[in-house]
């Protein structure tokens, strides 16, 4: 499977542990990785708040520059802010022939141009669970990250905005569901008729090798699952972490220290509480802020937390039994010393934190929620299995709550016998 | 043709309506002048009775044996007209209508142009009235029975308000009883009744009413016919219990050994046995066992229900039986259901485990309920000291329902009644408007704010368990934007209840077709009219009533089973249906019989007669749709009143004026 | 705010207009129903000036000084939790960097306090060094930008600037791309269209 590869400037030095583990484990995955020729920074959030086509132009360039390339069409960033940049760029010079025509205009004038919609432009996750999928990835585990607890965080620009809703509130076909909510189900096997509208090719979070050239939304936004899977089919133990999908404040910390430090006060104290060893991450921005700023949040605050964040590519570089030293782990400024030492060690977990309790007599039992996480062929069900961090009560196993209808109707026998 | 062709030609000016634009006595002149035109005139109001006597006195004074009206769209006024040429003597099918109003005058704006085009419109009816033969409308006998389909509070209304008048009605209902939502629920707004104790009674009524045959744990498999004469099918499920035999006294589910999560009438709280009535005061009074669920089923063992049935009313080699009834008319009442939650994740139900549904919370403050009435979190145990109640959960949102519920403003603020009441706890509402328009539905309002709940206005951004400031520890944090202060809020609470919005039943859309009714983009079924005619459908004899129509209260659900009720009423009035004349005729000399038509006619109008192997088409089920004539290889059917000469008359008649206006 | 009566305008209210046009695609801002998701979800909504469905009111009062004067668009971290959530579809995240551009593009920023103008003084320093170099260059940025906000404050977090240093994180020099002629052309031109129809 070949790749435009879009490593973007924060792997270049800051995010350069990212970058080395994609390498590192591109080959095992099967993945060639071809770097945009002389590419050029995507501008991040600063210049599309300066200067509209300036900054679809600085972006279209690389979008440009690896069309040239005709080996794929597929370009694979794994910064978020890169990505999302690439895909809106994309999107709007689609949706928009006017600014089209502005940005080939601009790009003519530096002998270039670009077909809005000829590539398809895919965060580096997307392109791990669906096009490898959990279960080649899966079965290439060696060191299985056992007794590790991960808090899985997402951050903002993988999962948000949502792509598809627009076109889908445009041709009025948005009412039935958000969507959302299939990409959870579309995992577990049922899906009531209304909740199965979306076009069944759409890259579900948690479908194995859904059609990798689909641009549909990766996962839900609100609570998205595919992380947490792969970590899963990774053997950790992955935390229930309310703010996966929290903003971990961007820019923040340069504009307003009370703002950004209390956004990645929030992140750090969530992860702790969780009783995680470390937060694995996806985007070089959420990792800097996490990990770069910790210590002085920690002063901000008072606090002192320590809590190391790693990349999920660093996670599965781990997992084939790569070495930490080759995927760049130790560059991180909140060591992962301790929490690594975990791996492989068979000693029982010293205390096993937030076993579910026992419920009560009297206890109301939970709604039933779809379980997201498809077969896994080598995690070990934990303990919150497809639970929540609440007190573990009855999670009702029968009936189809779905049709809204009673729980026999399904099965009533097929043969009738006809009176009159 | 013998008789001598005399038309007679009305432009109305409908006020200004017409004349403002159209120059209506330059195409009354006109018109005059056109072949077979005897008179031509423009007038006021032709719809008033003076304008509808014009035409009468002129057919009878002139000899009229045709008649064109050019005014509005035939969808108003074709039968106002009609009717006055009937009294005039003339057959309604030598009249024909110019739309001059929706299709010119009021979509022109140059004066000109439009009365260039009334011209020609009228030209084109003018010429195409001439090959229009007079036709007779045929009568059926009006099938006096009816079936009521779900047996919710507006379904039970109708159903007895018809019973009462001693019409005989089928009741079908899908569940094990009637009561449908309002079974459920508490107490209900404005005035706080018992719902339990004012909707028993009316099933009661129903159950044991002569005139009633009560089909529950039963759907309709298929409907075919026409209004006064629909044959249904009903499959009427298999319960496994005899139902003569059985005497209701609970026995059976005492001893079922076999717990089942009830995740339908008390809404995943609550337990029930395998063998069950979703409640005590179930109408009728007969279990049923669920299959799926039943340990004899699964293995072949138990049969405890059995062994102890002093009846021998349990019957496990029971099947599903197929019964045919005839109706003349049709009442849907199939009510709605409520939005799924956990489709907004940042609600966290399902997730937060003292997150509950609105429905959810009336089985919890029902008496009745699983908890016998007690408001507590979902530990079973502690009683909250703070509640939050969130509205337009799934509504007014393009992400989910793009609608207003209706009822789940006044049921919140019913809520934080019942919780205040109840609990001395206190309470938060988060509201985007407060919509309490109906009889002493704002007062309501006026006395919880009195009782002290705290009204925030802002749509909640998410509900947490992530505790960010002190006191928030342990608690369920609600996010919001206090939109009159501008500012961001955390409020934290030990209950959140989503007030979810009512949706159209998942199956909505197979019901529809299968009733040959339609749905809107919501798929709530579509009324014949909004404001006037807000009970029937497009289908003649097929009528709705309740929440299967639009989100709607209890009061407006009743009003509407009565209204369906009266309207079935009329039409058993009436005693005979007339039947619309324009319908298509295959021509048995020509017809091949290759039976191309029969699987287009969306009626199943067109049988095929084997002795003499032709199609035939019965006229009481054919529509005039006219998708066969299109069909037939042998040009064999044709549309009456709408026959190609007629077709072929009116397009010559507009084309020969454009080209007049062309030329000069 | 402190409680002044507006005089509200009857002519057309020409900053909702340009808003609008300025933002590609189509905002949906005319269907704002002022429910507060987005301000309730904002996570910087605690220290924006106005929250943004406050906004989004003032653009519909055409009180164009107070919403380009506040915070709120420079303050927003692009999480787009509003856009999502928004029940209207509002292109809530669009509209803020719309806001920004008015904002920079009109001058607006020149005559705000020297706090407020934190932000745009950011994205610029950042655009420079890619303007420059068509790379972006995290120390000279860090320099520059802690050098006219806060030079003192540089040294709390000069631990972490250290920290990145010594594990090779952090270039001393910035990279210039190869064909850096060809994108200042580009941007040259992108610059001259900005604005046009
Ligand atoms: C939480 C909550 C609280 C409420 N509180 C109040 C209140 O206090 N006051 C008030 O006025 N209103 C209240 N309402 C609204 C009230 O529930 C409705 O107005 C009312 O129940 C509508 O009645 P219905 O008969 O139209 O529909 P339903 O009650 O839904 O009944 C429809 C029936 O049809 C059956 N059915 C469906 N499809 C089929 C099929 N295909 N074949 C056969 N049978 C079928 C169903 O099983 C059901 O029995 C509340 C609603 C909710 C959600
Ligand atoms: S046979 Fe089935 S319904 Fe009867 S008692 Fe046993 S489990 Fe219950
Ligand atoms: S009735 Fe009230 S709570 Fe329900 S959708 Fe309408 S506004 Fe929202
Ligand atoms: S969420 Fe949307 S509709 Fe609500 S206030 Fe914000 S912009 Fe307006
Ligand atoms: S995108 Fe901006 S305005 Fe919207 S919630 Fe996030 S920070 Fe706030």
């Amino acid at each position: 499977m070949k790749y435009h590869y879009y490593p973007g400037c924060s792997l270049e030095y800051n995010a350069a542990a990212y970058h080395v583990s994609t390498l590192a484990i591109a080959g095992a995955l099967g993945l060639e990785l071809l770097e945009i020729d002389d590419w050029n920074c995507c501008g991040a959030t600063e210049y599309i708040s300066l200067n509209l086509a300036a900054a679809y132009a600085l972006i279209a360039r690389n979008l440009a520059k690896a069309a040239q390339n005709k080996a794929t069409r597929q370009v694979v960033a794994p910064c978020s802010a890169c990505y999302l940049n690439l895909r809106k760029c994309d999107q709007s010079m689609r949706e928009s022939p006017k600014l089209d025509k502005k940005i080939n205009t601009a790009l003519a004038a530096g002998g270039l141009a670009y077909q809005a919609g000829s590539l398809a432009v895919r965060h580096l996750l997307d392109v791990v669970v669906n096009d490898v999928g959990y279960a080649a990835i899966a079965a290439k585990v060696t060191r299985p990250l056992k007794g590790l607890r991960i808090a899985p965080y997402y951050g903002c620009m993988i999962v948000r905005p949502d792509f598809e809703k627009s076109r889908e509130v445009g041709s009025g076909k948005w009412r039935v569901g958000s969507g959302e909510w299939e990409a959870v189900q579309s995992g577990a096997s049922t899906s009531s008729a209304r909740l199965d509208k979306s076009a069944a090719g759409q890259s579900g979070a948690a479908g194995q090798n859904t059609a990798s050239t689909s641009l549909g939304r990766l996962d839900k936004c609100e609570y998205p699952m595919t992380l947490d899977i792969l970590l899963k089919n990774l053997g950790a133990e992955v935390v229930e972490y309310p703010m996966k999908a929290h903003c971990c404040g961007g820019h923040m910390t340069q504009i307003s220290e009370k703002t950004g430090f209390e956004m990645i006060r929030r992140l750090i104290k969530g992860a702790v509480e969780y009783e995680a060893d470390l937060i694995v991450t996806l985007c070089p921005m959420c990792q800097l802020n996490l990990d770069g700023f910790q210590g002085a949040m920690n002063r901000h605050f008072k606090t002192k937390y320590s809590m190391p964040v790693l990349y999920f590519t660093q996670m599965i570089g781990l997992a084939l039994g790569m070495n930490a030293s080759d995927l760049g782990i130790g560059s991180e400024l909140v060591s992962s010393r301790a929490a690594l030492a975990k791996i492989g060690v068979e000693a029982p977990a010293a205390e096993k934190p937030a076993a579910a309790k026992k419920a009560s007599k009297e206890a109301l039992p939970m709604p039933k929620m779809p379980d997201p996480t498809p077969a896994l062929p080598i995690a070990k069900t934990s303990d919150r299995e497809g639970g929540y961090p609440t007190p573990a009560l009855p999670i009702a196993k029968t009936g189809d709550r779905e049709g809204g209808v009673s729980p026999a109707r399904s099965a009533a026998p097929e043969i009738a016998k006809s009176k009159e | 043709m013998a008789e001598e062709t005399r038309i007679g030609v009305y432009i109305c000016h409908c006020g200004t309506n017409i004349a403002g634009v159209v120059d209506v006595g330059e195409v009354s002149r006109w018109a005059g002048e056109l072949p077979n035109v005897i008179l031509s005139r423009d007038y006021k109001f032709m719809c008033s009775s003076p304008g509808q006597e014009l035409i009468a006195k002129d057919i009878k004074a002139q000899g009229l044996n045709r008649v064109v009206v050019a005014s509005c769209s035939p969808h108003l006024h074709e039968s106002t007209f009609r009717g006055a040429c009937v009294s005039g003597g003339l057959n309604p099918y030598l009249f024909e209508m110019a739309n001059i109003r929706e299709q010119d005058s009021w979509v022109t704006t140059d004066k000109l142009e439009a009365t260039k085009k009334a011209k020609a419109l009228v030209a084109a009816a003018v010429y195409r009235v001439s090959y229009q033969k007079p036709l007779e409308s045929l009568f059926v006998p009006m099938d006096p029975s009816v079936l009521v389909v779900g047996g919710g509070v507006a379904g039970v209304q109708a159903a007895l308000e018809i019973a009462n008048s001693r019409r005989h009605v089928y009741l079908v209902e899908r569940e094990p009883s009637l009561g449908g939502h309002m079974a459920q629920l508490d107490k209900t707004f404005p005035t706080l009744d018992c719902s339990a104790c004012i909707l028993t009674p009316k099933m009661t009524d129903v159950g044991k009413h002569k005139h009633v045959t009560l089909f529950t744990w039963s759907e309709v498999e298929s409907v075919s016919g026409y209004v006064g004469n629909f044959t249904v099918t009903i499959r009427k499920r298999a319960r496994y219990i005899h139902e003569e035999l059985c005497t209701g006294c609970g026995i059976c589910w005492e001893k079922c050994p076999k717990k089942v999560l009830d995740d339908v009438f008390e809404t995943g709280l609550g337990y029930r046995k395998a063998v069950y009535t979703p409640f005590p005061q179930a109408v009728p009074n007969i279990p049923v066992i669920d299959r799926p669920n039943c340990t004899y089923f699964i293995k072949g063992t138990c049969q405890a229900c059995k062994k102890f049935c002093p009846t021998g009313a349990i019957k496990f080699d029971q099947q599903d039986e197929l019964l045919t009834v005839k109706v003349g008319s049709i009442i849907l009442a199939t009510g709605y259901e409520v939005f799924d939650a956990r489709r907004i994740p940042q609600y966290g139900y399902g997730r937060l485990a003292n997150v509950f549904t609105s429905m959810e919370f009336e089985r919890l403050t029902n008496a009745a309920g699983p908890t016998g009435g007690k408001v507590v979190l979902r530990d079973g145990v502690t009683t909250p000291k703070s509640v939050g109640i969130i509205h337009c959960v799934g509504s007014r949102d393009v992400n989910y329902n793009n609608y207003c519920s209706a009822i789940c403003c006044m049921q919140s603020l019913k809520f934080a009644h019942l919780v205040q009441e109840k609990l001395g706890a206190q309470v938060y509402e988060f509201y985007i408007d407060i919509r309490t328009p109906a009889k002493a539905y704002d007062e309501f309002y006026q006395r919880v704010l009195k009782e002290g709940a705290q009204l925030i206005r802002g749509r909640v951004a998410e509900v947490t368990n992530e505790a960010c400031l002190p006191g928030e520890d342990g608690k369920l944090i609600i996010q919001v934007e206090d939109t009159l202060i501008g500012k961001q809020r955390r409020i934290p609470v030990d209950m959140v209840i989503l007030s979810v919005g009512l949706q159209a039943r998942a199956d909505a859309k197979e019901v529809a077709i299968k009733f040959g009714i339609s749905c809107s983009v919501d798929e709530w079924f579509i009324e014949k009219h909004p404001k006037l005619d807000p009970v029937a459908t497009m289908t003649d004899g097929v009528f709705v009533a309740g929440a299967c129509q639009g989100p709607k209260d209890i009061p407006s659900s009743v009003a509407q089973g009565s209204a369906a009720a009266a309207r079935v009423m009329s039409l058993i009035g009436q005693g005979e249906i007339e039947i619309e004349a324009a319908t298509a005729v295959v021509d048995d000399g020509t017809c091949v019989g290759c039976k191309e038509c029969i699987p287009t006619c969306p009626y199943q109008a067109i049988s095929f007669i084997e002795y003499v192997r032709k199609a035939y088409i019965n006229e009481a089920l054919c529509k005039g749709c006219g998708t066969c004539v299109g069909a037939c290889l042998s040009k064999s059917i044709n549309l009456k009143h709408f026959t190609d000469d007629q077709l072929v008359a009116e397009m010559v008649g507009a084309m020969q004026t454009m080209k007049l206006f062309e030329a000069s | 705010m402190s409680a002044v009566t507006v005089q509200t305008t009857v002519e057309p209210l020409n900053f909702f207009e340009q808003v609008v046009a300025a933002t590609p695609g189509e905002s949906h801002l005319e269907a704002c129903i002022q429910c507060g998701t987005c301000g309730g979800s904002c996570p910087s909504g605690a220290d924006m000036d106005h929250t943004p469905r406050a906004i989004f009111a003032l653009i519909k009062a055409d009180m164009k000084e107070a919403v380009l004067h506040s915070n709120t668009p420079w303050y927003c971290v692009s999480c787009y939790y509003c856009t999502v959530r928004c029940p209207q579809d509002i292109h809530i995240t669009d509209i803020m960097y719309t806001l920004k551009r008015i904002a920079t593009q009109e001058g607006m920023v020149k005559n705000t306090p020297r706090e407020k103008a934190k932000a745009p003084n950011f994205s610029q320093a950042f655009i420079t060094w890619v303007e420059n170099y068509g790379r972006s260059f995290e120390l000279g940025l860090m320099g520059v930008h802690m050098l006219r906000h806060n030079p003192f404050g540089a040294f709390k977090i000069a631990d972490m600037g250290v920290g990145l240093v010594a594990k090779g994180r952090m270039a001393f020099t910035p990279t210039r791309i190869k064909e850096f002629d060809s994108l200042a052309a580009i941007l040259a031109k992108a610059k001259e269209l900005e604005g046009s129809e």
